[in-house]
Protein backbone atom coordinates (compact mmCIF):
# COMPACT_ATOMS: atom_id res chain seq x y z
CA UNK A 1 0.00 0.00 0.00
CA UNK A 2 1.20 3.47 -0.89
CA UNK A 3 1.55 6.29 1.61
CA UNK A 4 -0.50 9.41 0.88
CA UNK A 5 0.59 12.96 1.67
CA UNK A 6 -0.89 16.39 1.16
CA UNK A 7 1.33 18.64 -0.95
CA UNK A 8 -0.95 21.57 -1.60
CA UNK A 9 -3.89 23.36 0.02
CA UNK A 10 -6.21 26.14 -1.05
CA UNK A 11 -9.36 27.75 0.28
CA UNK A 12 -11.79 30.60 0.28
CA UNK A 13 -14.28 30.88 3.12
CA UNK A 14 -15.68 33.37 5.60
CA UNK A 15 -12.37 33.50 7.48
CA UNK A 16 -10.13 34.31 4.53
CA UNK A 17 -9.62 34.14 0.79
CA UNK A 18 -6.62 31.82 1.04
CA UNK A 19 -4.96 29.34 3.41
CA UNK A 20 -2.63 31.73 5.30
CA UNK A 21 -5.48 34.17 6.02
CA UNK A 22 -7.77 31.35 7.13
CA UNK A 23 -5.20 29.79 9.45
CA UNK A 24 -4.38 33.18 10.91
CA UNK A 25 -8.07 33.72 11.68
CA UNK A 26 -8.28 30.26 13.27
CA UNK A 27 -5.21 30.99 15.40
CA UNK A 28 -6.74 34.24 16.54
CA UNK A 29 -10.14 32.66 17.14
CA UNK A 30 -11.81 35.17 14.86
CA UNK A 31 -15.48 34.81 13.96
CA UNK A 32 -16.43 34.94 10.30
CA UNK A 33 -20.14 34.74 11.03
CA UNK A 34 -22.19 37.92 10.66
CA UNK A 35 -25.29 39.48 9.13
CA UNK A 36 -26.16 37.95 5.76
CA UNK A 37 -26.01 40.26 2.78
CA UNK A 38 -28.36 38.56 0.35
CA UNK A 39 -31.51 39.44 -1.55
CA UNK A 40 -34.76 39.27 0.49
CA UNK A 41 -32.85 38.70 3.73
CA UNK A 42 -35.62 40.59 5.57
CA UNK A 43 -37.99 37.71 4.79
CA UNK A 44 -35.73 35.21 6.53
CA UNK A 45 -36.03 34.40 10.21
CA UNK A 46 -32.36 33.35 10.25
CA UNK A 47 -30.31 36.32 9.08
CA UNK A 48 -26.73 35.34 9.92
CA UNK A 49 -24.16 33.19 8.16
CA UNK A 50 -20.50 32.62 7.47
CA UNK A 51 -20.56 34.49 4.19
CA UNK A 52 -17.56 35.18 1.97
CA UNK A 53 -17.22 38.97 1.95
CA UNK A 54 -15.05 41.28 -0.12
CA UNK A 55 -15.37 38.93 -3.04
CA UNK A 56 -15.97 40.13 -6.59
CA UNK A 57 -16.12 37.35 -9.19
CA UNK A 58 -15.12 39.77 -11.93
CA UNK A 59 -11.65 40.23 -10.46
CA UNK A 60 -11.03 36.52 -11.01
CA UNK A 61 -13.16 35.47 -13.95
CA UNK A 62 -14.31 36.94 -17.24
CA UNK A 63 -17.96 37.33 -18.22
CA UNK A 64 -18.05 34.17 -20.28
CA UNK A 65 -16.65 32.16 -17.39
CA UNK A 66 -19.10 33.68 -14.92
CA UNK A 67 -21.97 32.64 -17.19
CA UNK A 68 -20.80 29.04 -16.64
CA UNK A 69 -19.49 29.16 -13.05
CA UNK A 70 -21.95 29.11 -10.17
CA UNK A 71 -20.56 30.60 -6.97
CA UNK A 72 -19.68 27.11 -5.66
CA UNK A 73 -17.64 26.48 -8.83
CA UNK A 74 -15.91 29.85 -8.55
CA UNK A 75 -14.90 29.10 -4.97
CA UNK A 76 -13.64 25.67 -6.01
CA UNK A 77 -11.54 27.02 -8.87
CA UNK A 78 -9.90 29.63 -6.63
CA UNK A 79 -9.12 27.06 -3.94
CA UNK A 80 -7.81 24.59 -6.54
CA UNK A 81 -5.51 27.23 -8.01
CA UNK A 82 -3.94 27.94 -4.63
CA UNK A 83 -3.51 24.21 -3.92
CA UNK A 84 -2.07 23.17 -7.27
CA UNK A 85 0.30 26.14 -7.38
CA UNK A 86 1.55 25.31 -3.90
CA UNK A 87 2.14 21.70 -4.92
CA UNK A 88 4.01 22.95 -7.98
CA UNK A 89 2.62 20.30 -10.29
CA UNK A 90 1.91 20.47 -14.01
CA UNK A 91 -0.28 17.78 -15.50
CA UNK A 92 0.94 16.54 -18.85
CA UNK A 93 1.09 13.31 -20.85
CA UNK A 94 0.70 10.00 -19.01
CA UNK A 95 0.73 11.77 -15.62
CA UNK A 96 -2.29 13.87 -16.65
CA UNK A 97 -4.25 10.83 -17.82
CA UNK A 98 -3.88 9.21 -14.38
CA UNK A 99 -4.56 12.27 -12.25
CA UNK A 100 -8.12 13.20 -11.36
CA UNK A 101 -10.36 15.31 -9.18
CA UNK A 102 -12.92 14.13 -6.62
CA UNK A 103 -14.90 16.83 -4.86
CA UNK A 104 -17.76 17.01 -2.39
CA UNK A 105 -20.78 19.25 -2.49
CA UNK A 106 -24.26 18.78 -1.08
CA UNK A 107 -26.22 21.24 -3.17
CA UNK A 108 -24.06 22.16 -6.16
CA UNK A 109 -25.23 25.32 -7.87
CA UNK A 110 -27.90 26.32 -5.37
CA UNK A 111 -27.60 30.01 -6.27
CA UNK A 112 -28.23 29.14 -9.89
CA UNK A 113 -31.37 27.16 -9.03
CA UNK A 114 -32.52 30.03 -6.83
CA UNK A 115 -31.94 32.78 -9.38
CA UNK A 116 -33.58 30.89 -12.21
CA UNK A 117 -36.63 29.81 -10.21
CA UNK A 118 -37.08 33.50 -9.47
CA UNK A 119 -36.95 34.21 -13.18
CA UNK A 120 -39.63 31.71 -14.12
CA UNK A 121 -41.86 31.71 -11.01
CA UNK A 122 -41.53 35.20 -9.52
CA UNK A 123 -40.89 37.23 -12.64
CA UNK A 124 -43.08 34.99 -14.78
CA UNK A 125 -40.57 34.74 -17.60
CA UNK A 126 -40.67 31.74 -19.89
CA UNK A 127 -37.01 31.65 -20.79
CA UNK A 128 -33.79 31.11 -18.82
CA UNK A 129 -30.13 31.40 -19.74
CA UNK A 130 -28.93 28.51 -21.94
CA UNK A 131 -26.24 27.41 -19.44
CA UNK A 132 -28.43 26.92 -16.40
CA UNK A 133 -28.00 23.14 -16.38
CA UNK A 134 -24.20 23.00 -16.84
CA UNK A 135 -23.91 25.76 -14.24
CA UNK A 136 -26.00 24.16 -11.48
CA UNK A 137 -25.01 20.50 -11.81
CA UNK A 138 -23.20 19.08 -8.78
CA UNK A 139 -20.21 17.96 -10.84
CA UNK A 140 -19.70 21.35 -12.50
CA UNK A 141 -16.93 22.33 -10.09
CA UNK A 142 -15.04 19.04 -10.51
CA UNK A 143 -15.35 19.26 -14.29
CA UNK A 144 -14.08 22.84 -14.44
CA UNK A 145 -11.13 21.94 -12.20
CA UNK A 146 -10.32 19.05 -14.52
CA UNK A 147 -10.45 21.37 -17.55
CA UNK A 148 -8.40 24.09 -15.87
CA UNK A 149 -5.60 21.74 -14.83
CA UNK A 150 -5.77 19.05 -17.54
CA UNK A 151 -6.78 16.27 -15.15
CA UNK A 152 -7.88 13.33 -17.30
CA UNK A 153 -8.07 10.52 -14.76
CA UNK A 154 -10.86 9.41 -12.39
CA UNK A 155 -13.03 12.44 -11.65
CA UNK A 156 -16.43 12.78 -10.02
CA UNK A 157 -18.46 14.49 -7.33
CA UNK A 158 -19.69 13.02 -4.08
CA UNK A 159 -22.90 14.26 -2.47
CA UNK A 160 -23.47 13.01 1.06
CA UNK A 161 -24.80 16.20 2.64
CA UNK A 162 -22.51 17.34 5.48
CA UNK A 163 -20.05 14.48 4.95
CA UNK A 164 -19.53 15.10 1.19
CA UNK A 165 -15.99 16.48 1.45
CA UNK A 166 -14.80 13.78 3.82
CA UNK A 167 -16.23 11.08 1.59
CA UNK A 168 -14.59 12.75 -1.44
CA UNK A 169 -11.20 13.01 0.26
CA UNK A 170 -11.55 9.42 1.42
CA UNK A 171 -12.00 8.33 -2.19
CA UNK A 172 -8.93 10.28 -3.28
CA UNK A 173 -6.98 8.71 -0.42
CA UNK A 174 -8.06 5.20 -1.42
CA UNK A 175 -7.14 5.74 -5.06
CA UNK A 176 -3.60 6.82 -4.25
CA UNK A 177 -3.09 4.30 -1.47
CA UNK A 178 -4.08 1.46 -3.78
CA UNK A 179 -1.58 2.60 -6.40
CA UNK A 180 -4.30 3.45 -8.92
CA UNK A 181 -3.01 6.99 -9.33
CA UNK A 182 -0.20 9.23 -8.06
CA UNK A 183 -2.05 12.49 -7.57
CA UNK A 184 -5.64 13.49 -6.88
CA UNK A 185 -7.14 16.93 -6.45
CA UNK A 186 -9.80 16.69 -3.74
CA UNK A 187 -11.86 18.62 -1.22
CA UNK A 188 -15.22 20.29 -1.51
CA UNK A 189 -17.32 23.37 -1.88
CA UNK A 190 -20.71 24.80 -0.99
CA UNK A 191 -22.60 27.98 -1.60
CA UNK A 192 -26.21 27.91 -0.48
CA UNK A 193 -26.40 31.26 1.29
CA UNK A 194 -29.22 32.56 -0.86
CA UNK A 195 -32.88 33.13 -0.01
CA UNK A 196 -34.05 29.65 -1.01
CA UNK A 197 -31.03 27.93 0.50
CA UNK A 198 -31.43 29.50 3.92
CA UNK A 199 -35.25 29.30 3.84
CA UNK A 200 -35.05 25.54 3.35
CA UNK A 201 -32.81 25.19 6.41
CA UNK A 202 -35.04 27.43 8.51
CA UNK A 203 -37.81 24.90 8.10
CA UNK A 204 -35.97 22.30 10.14
CA UNK A 205 -35.85 24.60 13.18
CA UNK A 206 -32.27 23.71 13.97
CA UNK A 207 -30.65 27.02 12.99
CA UNK A 208 -29.35 29.57 15.46
CA UNK A 209 -30.39 33.18 15.04
CA UNK A 210 -27.38 34.60 16.90
CA UNK A 211 -24.24 32.40 16.94
CA UNK A 212 -22.76 28.94 16.50
CA UNK A 213 -21.63 27.79 19.96
CA UNK A 214 -20.61 24.13 19.67
CA UNK A 215 -20.47 22.14 22.93
CA UNK A 216 -21.61 25.13 24.99
CA UNK A 217 -24.61 24.38 27.23
CA UNK A 218 -26.43 27.40 25.80
CA UNK A 219 -25.89 26.42 22.15
CA UNK A 220 -28.99 26.89 20.07
CA UNK A 221 -28.25 25.55 16.65
CA UNK A 222 -26.12 25.63 13.55
CA UNK A 223 -25.11 28.55 11.35
CA UNK A 224 -24.51 28.06 7.64
CA UNK A 225 -21.28 29.03 5.94
CA UNK A 226 -20.00 28.97 2.36
CA UNK A 227 -16.75 28.52 0.53
CA UNK A 228 -14.37 25.79 -0.59
CA UNK A 229 -11.16 24.04 0.29
CA UNK A 230 -9.14 21.95 -2.14
CA UNK A 231 -6.06 19.80 -1.59
CA UNK A 232 -3.45 17.97 -3.59
CA UNK A 233 -3.20 14.38 -2.33
CA UNK A 234 -0.04 12.70 -3.59
CA UNK A 235 1.77 9.40 -3.41
CA UNK A 236 4.52 9.83 -0.79
CA UNK A 237 7.28 8.40 -3.00
CA UNK A 238 6.22 10.62 -5.89
CA UNK A 239 6.22 13.70 -3.66
CA UNK A 240 9.55 12.76 -2.11
CA UNK A 241 11.23 12.13 -5.45
CA UNK A 242 10.34 15.61 -6.68
CA UNK A 243 11.25 17.26 -3.36
CA UNK A 244 7.72 18.50 -2.65
CA UNK A 245 6.82 20.06 0.68
CA UNK A 246 4.50 17.74 2.60
CA UNK A 247 1.87 19.42 4.77
CA UNK A 248 0.62 16.24 6.43
CA UNK A 249 0.05 12.55 5.79
CA UNK A 250 -3.38 11.00 5.39
CA UNK A 251 -3.24 7.62 7.08
CA UNK A 252 -6.74 6.28 7.51
CA UNK A 253 -10.36 6.58 6.47
CA UNK A 254 -13.59 4.94 7.49
CA UNK A 255 -17.21 5.38 6.58
CA UNK A 256 -20.36 3.99 8.14
CA UNK A 257 -24.11 4.32 7.84
CA UNK A 258 -26.39 4.64 10.87
CA UNK A 259 -29.27 2.99 9.02
CA UNK A 260 -31.64 4.51 11.55
CA UNK A 261 -32.94 8.04 11.09
CA UNK A 262 -32.89 10.66 8.32
CA UNK A 263 -31.87 13.51 10.65
CA UNK A 264 -31.10 12.30 14.18
CA UNK A 265 -27.47 11.24 14.64
CA UNK A 266 -26.50 7.88 16.13
CA UNK A 267 -23.74 7.41 18.66
CA UNK A 268 -23.03 3.90 17.39
CA UNK A 269 -22.70 4.98 13.74
CA UNK A 270 -20.33 7.81 14.67
CA UNK A 271 -18.29 5.61 17.02
CA UNK A 272 -17.91 2.91 14.37
CA UNK A 273 -16.59 5.48 11.89
CA UNK A 274 -14.12 6.89 14.44
CA UNK A 275 -12.80 3.51 15.53
CA UNK A 276 -12.78 2.36 11.91
CA UNK A 277 -10.52 5.26 10.92
CA UNK A 278 -8.14 4.44 13.78
CA UNK A 279 -8.01 0.81 12.76
CA UNK A 280 -7.51 1.65 9.09
CA UNK A 281 -4.66 3.99 10.05
CA UNK A 282 -3.06 1.45 12.37
CA UNK A 283 -3.14 4.05 15.15
CA UNK A 284 -3.71 3.41 18.83
CA UNK A 285 -6.28 5.52 20.62
CA UNK A 286 -3.67 7.24 22.75
CA UNK A 287 -1.79 8.49 19.68
CA UNK A 288 -4.62 10.87 18.76
CA UNK A 289 -3.91 14.33 20.15
CA UNK A 290 -6.66 16.28 18.43
CA UNK A 291 -10.03 15.70 16.81
CA UNK A 292 -11.61 18.24 14.53
CA UNK A 293 -15.20 17.68 15.53
CA UNK A 294 -18.26 17.73 13.35
CA UNK A 295 -19.50 20.03 16.16
CA UNK A 296 -22.45 21.69 14.46
CA UNK A 297 -23.74 23.50 17.54
CA UNK A 298 -27.05 21.65 17.53
CA UNK A 299 -28.27 20.02 20.72
CA UNK A 300 -28.36 16.59 19.12
CA UNK A 301 -25.06 16.48 17.23
CA UNK A 302 -22.75 17.75 19.93
CA UNK A 303 -23.88 15.48 22.72
CA UNK A 304 -23.99 12.45 20.42
CA UNK A 305 -20.53 13.20 19.04
CA UNK A 306 -19.03 13.63 22.53
CA UNK A 307 -20.61 10.38 23.65
CA UNK A 308 -19.19 8.59 20.60
CA UNK A 309 -15.71 10.00 21.26
CA UNK A 310 -15.93 9.00 24.93
CA UNK A 311 -17.01 5.49 23.92
CA UNK A 312 -14.17 4.99 21.46
CA UNK A 313 -11.37 6.63 23.45
CA UNK A 314 -12.24 5.64 27.02
CA UNK A 315 -9.90 7.40 29.48
CA UNK A 316 -7.91 8.96 26.66
CA UNK A 317 -11.01 11.03 25.73
CA UNK A 318 -10.14 13.27 28.67
CA UNK A 319 -6.61 13.81 27.41
CA UNK A 320 -7.20 14.65 23.77
CA UNK A 321 -8.40 18.00 22.43
CA UNK A 322 -11.52 18.31 20.29
CA UNK A 323 -12.68 21.55 18.73
CA UNK A 324 -15.24 22.74 16.24
CA UNK A 325 -14.07 25.42 13.84
CA UNK A 326 -17.66 25.76 12.60
CA UNK A 327 -17.94 28.29 15.41
CA UNK A 328 -15.77 30.55 13.21
CA UNK A 329 -16.52 29.71 9.57
CA UNK A 330 -20.01 28.29 9.94
CA UNK A 331 -21.22 24.98 8.57
CA UNK A 332 -20.17 24.70 4.94
CA UNK A 333 -22.42 21.65 4.51
CA UNK A 334 -20.84 19.64 1.67
CA UNK A 335 -17.65 21.73 1.81
CA UNK A 336 -17.22 21.68 5.54
CA UNK A 337 -14.87 18.71 5.96
CA UNK A 338 -12.45 20.25 3.46
CA UNK A 339 -12.19 23.60 5.25
CA UNK A 340 -11.89 21.74 8.57
CA UNK A 341 -9.00 19.68 7.22
CA UNK A 342 -7.03 22.95 7.27
CA UNK A 343 -7.33 23.01 11.07
CA UNK A 344 -5.91 19.47 11.13
CA UNK A 345 -2.95 20.52 8.99
CA UNK A 346 -2.35 23.48 11.32
CA UNK A 347 -2.41 21.17 14.34
CA UNK A 348 0.05 18.70 12.84
CA UNK A 349 2.40 21.06 11.01
CA UNK A 350 2.32 24.20 13.15
CA UNK A 351 1.44 22.71 16.54
CA UNK A 352 -1.51 25.07 16.92
CA UNK A 353 -4.95 23.79 17.86
CA UNK A 354 -7.83 25.87 16.50
CA UNK A 355 -10.33 26.82 19.20
CA UNK A 356 -14.07 26.37 19.59
CA UNK A 357 -15.12 29.99 19.87
CA UNK A 358 -18.39 31.29 21.32
CA UNK A 359 -18.04 28.85 24.18
CA UNK A 360 -19.87 30.21 27.21
CA UNK A 361 -21.19 27.46 29.48
CA UNK A 362 -19.91 23.94 30.12
CA UNK A 363 -22.37 21.19 29.18
CA UNK A 364 -22.07 18.00 31.27
CA UNK A 365 -23.06 16.07 28.13
CA UNK A 366 -20.06 17.52 26.27
CA UNK A 367 -17.46 17.20 29.02
CA UNK A 368 -14.34 17.04 26.83
CA UNK A 369 -11.49 19.50 26.28
CA UNK A 370 -13.10 21.53 23.51
CA UNK A 371 -10.27 24.11 23.37
CA UNK A 372 -12.65 26.89 24.39
CA UNK A 373 -12.31 30.32 22.79
CA UNK A 374 -8.54 30.48 22.43
CA UNK A 375 -6.15 28.57 20.22
CA UNK A 376 -3.58 26.47 21.98
CA UNK A 377 -0.02 25.43 21.25
CA UNK A 378 0.43 21.68 21.45
CA UNK A 379 2.51 19.12 19.66
CA UNK A 380 0.26 16.45 18.22
CA UNK A 381 1.34 13.45 16.18
CA UNK A 382 -1.98 12.24 14.85
CA UNK A 383 -5.46 13.70 14.44
CA UNK A 384 -8.93 12.76 13.28
CA UNK A 385 -11.54 14.80 11.47
CA UNK A 386 -15.20 13.87 11.81
CA UNK A 387 -18.14 14.41 9.49
CA UNK A 388 -21.59 13.04 10.29
CA UNK A 389 -24.23 13.76 7.67
CA UNK A 390 -27.99 13.96 7.66
CA UNK A 391 -29.09 10.61 6.41
CA UNK A 392 -26.78 8.97 8.93
CA UNK A 393 -23.73 8.77 6.68
CA UNK A 394 -20.47 9.16 8.58
CA UNK A 395 -16.93 9.69 7.29
CA UNK A 396 -13.79 10.09 9.40
CA UNK A 397 -10.24 10.71 8.19
CA UNK A 398 -7.06 10.08 10.19
CA UNK A 399 -3.91 12.13 9.61
CA UNK A 400 -0.34 12.22 10.88
CA UNK A 401 2.55 14.60 11.03
CA UNK A 402 5.20 14.02 8.33
CA UNK B 1 -70.58 27.05 14.42
CA UNK B 2 -67.06 27.99 13.21
CA UNK B 3 -64.23 25.75 14.17
CA UNK B 4 -62.38 26.98 17.27
CA UNK B 5 -58.60 27.29 17.56
CA UNK B 6 -58.70 24.37 19.96
CA UNK B 7 -60.56 22.12 17.54
CA UNK B 8 -58.23 22.98 14.72
CA UNK B 9 -55.06 22.40 16.76
CA UNK B 10 -56.37 19.05 17.98
CA UNK B 11 -57.19 18.11 14.40
CA UNK B 12 -53.60 18.92 13.35
CA UNK B 13 -52.18 16.88 16.23
CA UNK B 14 -54.54 13.99 15.49
CA UNK B 15 -53.51 14.03 11.83
CA UNK B 16 -49.85 13.94 12.83
CA UNK B 17 -50.41 11.11 15.32
CA UNK B 18 -52.63 9.25 12.83
CA UNK B 19 -55.41 9.07 15.42
CA UNK B 20 -59.08 10.10 15.56
CA UNK B 21 -59.79 13.48 17.15
CA UNK B 22 -61.86 11.61 19.75
CA UNK B 23 -58.76 9.67 20.79
CA UNK B 24 -56.88 12.82 21.80
CA UNK B 25 -57.14 14.02 25.39
CA UNK B 26 -55.99 17.45 26.52
CA UNK B 27 -53.67 16.11 29.19
CA UNK B 28 -51.67 13.90 26.84
CA UNK B 29 -48.09 14.69 25.87
CA UNK B 30 -46.86 14.49 22.30
CA UNK B 31 -44.66 11.60 23.33
CA UNK B 32 -47.70 9.68 24.58
CA UNK B 33 -49.31 10.34 21.22
CA UNK B 34 -46.27 8.91 19.45
CA UNK B 35 -45.20 12.26 17.94
CA UNK B 36 -41.39 12.49 17.77
CA UNK B 37 -39.20 15.55 17.17
CA UNK B 38 -39.76 15.47 13.43
CA UNK B 39 -43.50 15.08 13.94
CA UNK B 40 -43.41 18.06 16.26
CA UNK B 41 -41.64 20.25 13.70
CA UNK B 42 -44.23 19.20 11.10
CA UNK B 43 -47.10 19.94 13.51
CA UNK B 44 -45.72 23.41 14.19
CA UNK B 45 -45.43 24.04 10.48
CA UNK B 46 -49.07 22.95 10.03
CA UNK B 47 -50.15 25.24 12.88
CA UNK B 48 -48.30 28.19 11.36
CA UNK B 49 -49.92 27.55 8.01
CA UNK B 50 -53.40 27.08 9.48
CA UNK B 51 -53.43 30.28 11.54
CA UNK B 52 -50.91 32.35 9.57
CA UNK B 53 -48.80 32.87 12.68
CA UNK B 54 -45.11 32.55 13.58
CA UNK B 55 -44.47 30.00 16.30
CA UNK B 56 -41.26 30.71 18.22
CA UNK B 57 -39.69 27.28 18.40
CA UNK B 58 -36.10 26.06 18.14
CA UNK B 59 -35.66 22.29 18.10
CA UNK B 60 -32.31 22.67 19.86
CA UNK B 61 -33.92 24.03 22.97
CA UNK B 62 -37.68 23.50 23.05
CA UNK B 63 -37.95 24.68 26.66
CA UNK B 64 -36.28 28.04 25.97
CA UNK B 65 -39.13 29.38 23.85
CA UNK B 66 -42.43 30.71 25.21
CA UNK B 67 -44.23 28.09 23.19
CA UNK B 68 -45.08 25.38 25.72
CA UNK B 69 -45.24 21.94 24.10
CA UNK B 70 -45.57 19.88 27.27
CA UNK B 71 -49.13 18.72 26.54
CA UNK B 72 -51.98 19.06 24.05
CA UNK B 73 -53.60 21.59 26.40
CA UNK B 74 -50.47 23.71 26.63
CA UNK B 75 -50.05 23.74 22.87
CA UNK B 76 -53.69 24.77 22.40
CA UNK B 77 -53.39 27.64 24.86
CA UNK B 78 -50.06 28.77 23.35
CA UNK B 79 -51.64 28.85 19.90
CA UNK B 80 -54.72 30.66 21.24
CA UNK B 81 -52.42 33.30 22.69
CA UNK B 82 -50.47 33.72 19.44
CA UNK B 83 -53.73 34.01 17.46
CA UNK B 84 -55.11 36.56 19.97
CA UNK B 85 -51.84 38.57 19.88
CA UNK B 86 -52.03 38.65 16.12
CA UNK B 87 -55.60 40.00 15.98
CA UNK B 88 -55.03 42.43 18.85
Amino acid sequence: MKRVVITGAGTINALGHNVPATLEAMREGRCGIGPLEIRDVERLSVQIGGQVHGYDPETHFNRQQISLYDRFTQFTLLAAKEAVEEAGLTFEGEFATQSGVVLGTAGGGVNTWDENYRTVYEEGKNRVHPFVVPKLMNNAAASHVSMEWNLKGPSFTVATACASSNHAMGQAFHMIRSGMTKVMITGGSESMLCFGGVKAWEGLRVMSKDACRPFSANRNGMVQGEGAAVFVFEDYDHAKARGATMLAEVVGFAMTSDASDIVMPSKQGAARAISGALKDAGLNRDQIGYINAHGTGTAANDKTECAAVADVFGHHADELMISSTKSMHGHLIGGTGAVELLACIMALRDGIIAPTIGYEEPDPECALDVVPNEAREAKVDAVLTNAFAFGGLNAVLAMRRV
Amino acid sequence: MPETVKQRVIQIIADQAILEVSDISMSQTLEELGIDSMGLVESIFAIEEAFDIQVPFNANDPEASDFDISSVASIVSAVEKLVADQTA
